[in-house]
């Protein structure tokens, strides 16, 4: 080798490494500055500031916990006991939670030493530790304190409304009512309703003990109770996670049918006229490009909201993507099979059958499968939009913006479904082709 | 071949007719398999049907009105239509900017995921199952669900949408990374370790210039999906083109030509982005492949 060639080889070299480090720093420079720019271009800066703190306090402590309304209506005087405010989970006639107590002066203990007394004449005494008695007074629509000017931040008073936050409790005091909002850990009321009589009774005693409701046999009605419970809504729930999965299956299936077919019409192998391979893989090409969203607005015009209007997206994104896929599959397929299959003397049906199907089902069945998991979470989305299944159930709780112990029960549920579909197709495809691993 | 000369063994006809029982037996199976797939079909079908607003039947012959419309409103002010496109085209960079920087910060959380993730290459070797389940729920969480809570708290726009979009490419993206990571050659590795490498260096020197066609390949294909993802998440309040087709539709009549100019901007810019990436990415197998 010449010293010139190696000179060469040298130059050659260094320019390789010139070039390799240009792009070792080129790219993540690149990234950067594409940061830089989605940091204003997305206003991170005013999405700081808009960020409300408060929706994400109240979020993360109704997750786990929920809260017992004690409401005293100042017009009559009456006092109601209510499970999140609502009157689903509002406590029967005649009773009360036992940290209340008192008849003509009703006494809510808070916990901690944190204690509120409705007195007669729409007056109310909150004590708090460390900071002392609070006297209010509502008349008409206006509440009367003995507040001093300058409050603690975690008292918030007007002449028309005080809120007072404790550790233990929310105290908010208006002119036509009281109430007091006591925390607890728990999803309260999950399994049976106040109205139930299997309400907080231990799982053996209704398994084993003695018959609690004289009409109803202790398993059925405690069944029937749970599933019909009005708080949690089991039945509803159940349904519409039945929705969900069935889109999914329904359109991933459908799609599958529908694709196989038109699969051998865009295939080079299968058909031999450019015209018709073309315009299949056009139409291939569309329904993909169209895209599920749009496929949903416009069946959702026609079908109107529902499962099948979703199923229908599904199936007719789908059948472009499957198609695409299954005409690659059978373009790559082995002739050496069909020909062994041909010299038999068998008809082209049978060389389809025996020589082709068995080759392609595979691949077929392994990317049908998977998209039965991955159209399980499009059919939440899609649920979302056209009305059906558990995703507009969540949208639904979100959207009332207080029930979040709701949504973090749909969250779980949803993950449960989309992990139990994942492991049901794998299961399948390792019972119908055999699993990877052998 | 003196087996076959002893007494006992199973005749022509013997063979033949268990053969056959095999054959009709897997019949049997595969008739019975395809008639309660027909049956969950049909009757799925009809659930479906009768717990939709409106029926199948009904509604077929509907399907072409809504694109008629919109289609003829549009053709009749075909005039505004590149305006149209004009004004909607800040909304189309803003989709693609969600799908671009999802993509990024997912491919990256799943780069780090699937490395900590796969037997021979993790750090802790202890704690694989961990990052394997923690991939697989955020795999497991629809996108919609972490941009609806996330839009409760920070308001509406592409930031929300960018994380729910982010978080869920991780998870995806971790579990094929870690599929193509797990068939990495190791002697790069060990090599690696002789010199005294740390753990990160090992990664960035021994493993990725292994795997990189490949997760390219993986990330361009999730940036495909991303781009629908995120049409769809502006449809439930994100920002992009979603939002503007939901205003737009919620106007009805009237502003169809605006509908129309969000559907042809969505359509051409999900073709062209699949095209752009099914080309890139073939070259990136092929590349492999030689």
């Amino acid at each position: 080798m010449s010293s010139l060639d190696i000179q060469a080889t040298k130059a050659n070299a260094e320019g390789l490494f010139r070039r390799k480090r240009l792009f070792a720093f080129g790219v993540p420079a690149l990234i950067f500055v594409y940061f830089t720019y989605i940091f204003f271009a997305f206003d991170v800066p005013g999405l700081v500031q808009r960020a409300n703190m408060d929706n994400a306090r109240t979020l993360t402590s109704d997750v786990w916990s929920h809260k017992v309304h004690v409401t005293r209506d100042n017009r009559n005087g009456e006092i109601a006991y209510a499970v999140e405010g609502e009157r689903k989970g509002a406590f029967p006639e005649g009773e009360r939670p036992s940290w209340v107590s008192g008849t003509d002066i009703v006494m809510v203990d808070l916990g901690g030493d944190t204690i509120v007394r409705f007195l007669p004449d729409n007056r109310t005494e909150v004590y708090i530790p460390g900071f002392g008695l609070v006297a209010a007074q509502a008349e008409g629509r206006t509440v009367t304190t003995n507040l001093p000017a300058d409050l603690p931040e975690w008292i918030n008073a007007s002449d028309r409304r005080v809120a007072i936050t404790t550790p233990e409790g929310r105290i908010t005091l208006t002119g036509s009512r009281t109430e007091v909002f006591n925390y607890f850990a728990g999803w309260e009321l999950f399994w049976f309703t106040l109205d139930s009589p299997y309400h907080g009774v231990g799982f053996g005693q209704i398994l084993f003990g003695a018959q609690i409701d004289p009409d109803r046999g202790n398993i059925s009605g405690a069944v029937s109770d749970f599933w019909h419970n009005k708080m949690w809504r089991h039945k509803d729930i159940a349904w519409a996670i039945g929705e969900t999965i069935l889109m999914a299956f329904l359109g991933t299936m459908g799609a599958a049918i529908i694709a196989l077919p038109l699969a051998f019409m865009a295939a080079k192998r299968f058909t031999p006229i450019l015209l018709l391979r073309a315009a299949t893989r056009r139409l291939f090409d569309f329904v993909r490009g169209v895209d599920a969203l749009i496929w949903t607005v416009v069946l959702a015009r026609a079908f109107g909201p529902g499962p099948l209007t979703g199923a229908l997206a599904i199936l007719i994104t789908d059948t472009g993507t499957f198609g695409k896929t299954f005409s690659e599959a059978l373009e790559n397929i082995d002739d050496k099979q069909i020909e062994g299959v041909t010299s038999t003397g068998a008809k082209p049906l049978q060389r389809y059958r025996f020589g082709v199907i068995p080759q392609v089902v595979p691949v077929l069945l392994a990317q049908v499968l998977y998209f039965l998991e991955s159209n399980t979470r499009s059919a939440t989305i899609i649920g979302a939009i056209t009305g059906g299944g558990i995703g507009l159930m969540l949208t639904q709780a979100i959207q009332t913006q207080k029930d979040w112990e709701e949504v973090a029960y749909y969250i779980i549920l949803i993950i449960i479904m989309v992990m139990l579909m994942d492991w049901l197709s794998g299961w399948l495809r390792g019972k119908l082709i055999g699993s990877k691993d052998g | 071949m003196t087996a076959t000369d002893t007494a006992g063994a199973p005749s022509v006809g013997d063979i033949r007719a268990s053969y056959l029982a095999q054959v009709g037996r897997r019949r049997l199976y595969s008739g019975l398999a395809l008639l309660i797939f027909m049956v969950l079909m049909v009757s799925g079908f009809n659930i479906a049907d009768e717990r939709n607003a409106g029926g199948f039947w009904e509604g077929l012959h509907q399907i072409g009105d809504y694109p008629g419309e919109v289609l003829a409103e549009a053709w009749e002010k075909r005039a505004d239509l590149p305006s149209l496109i004009a004004k909607f085209f800040p909304a189309l960079i803003e989709t693609i900017n969600i799908a671009a920087m999802s993509t990024i910060i997912g491919a990256i959380g799943g780069l780090i995921l699937s490395l900590l993730g796969t037997r021979g290459l993790a750090k802790w070797p202890r704690l694989i199952p961990l990052f394997r389940r923690f991939s697989d729920i955020l795999r497991a969480i629809p996108e919609i669900v972490i941009a609806l809570v996330l839009i409760f708290i920070l308001g509406g726009g592409p930031v929300p949408a960018m994380i729910a979009i982010a978080l869920h490419t991780a998870g995806a993206l971790a579990k094929m990374f870690s599929e193509v990571a797990e068939n990495a050659d190791l002697k790069p590795v060990e090599g690696l370790t002789s010199t005294g490498a740390t753990w990160t260096q090992r990664m960035m020197l021994g493993v990725l210039p292994q795997v990189a066609p490949n997760y390219v390949s993986y990330t361009l294909l999730r940036f495909e999906i991303n781009i629908r993802a995120s049409a769809i998440l502006g449809f439930v309040g994100a920002g992009g083109l979603g939002y503007e087709l939901r205003n737009a539709m919620a106007w009805g009549p009237g502003r169809f030509d605006e509908a129309a100019a969000i559907f042809v901007l969505l359509f051409g810019t999900i073709v062209f982005f699949d095209q752009v990436s099914s080309r890139y990415r073939n070259l990136l197998t092929e590349g492999q492949a030689q």
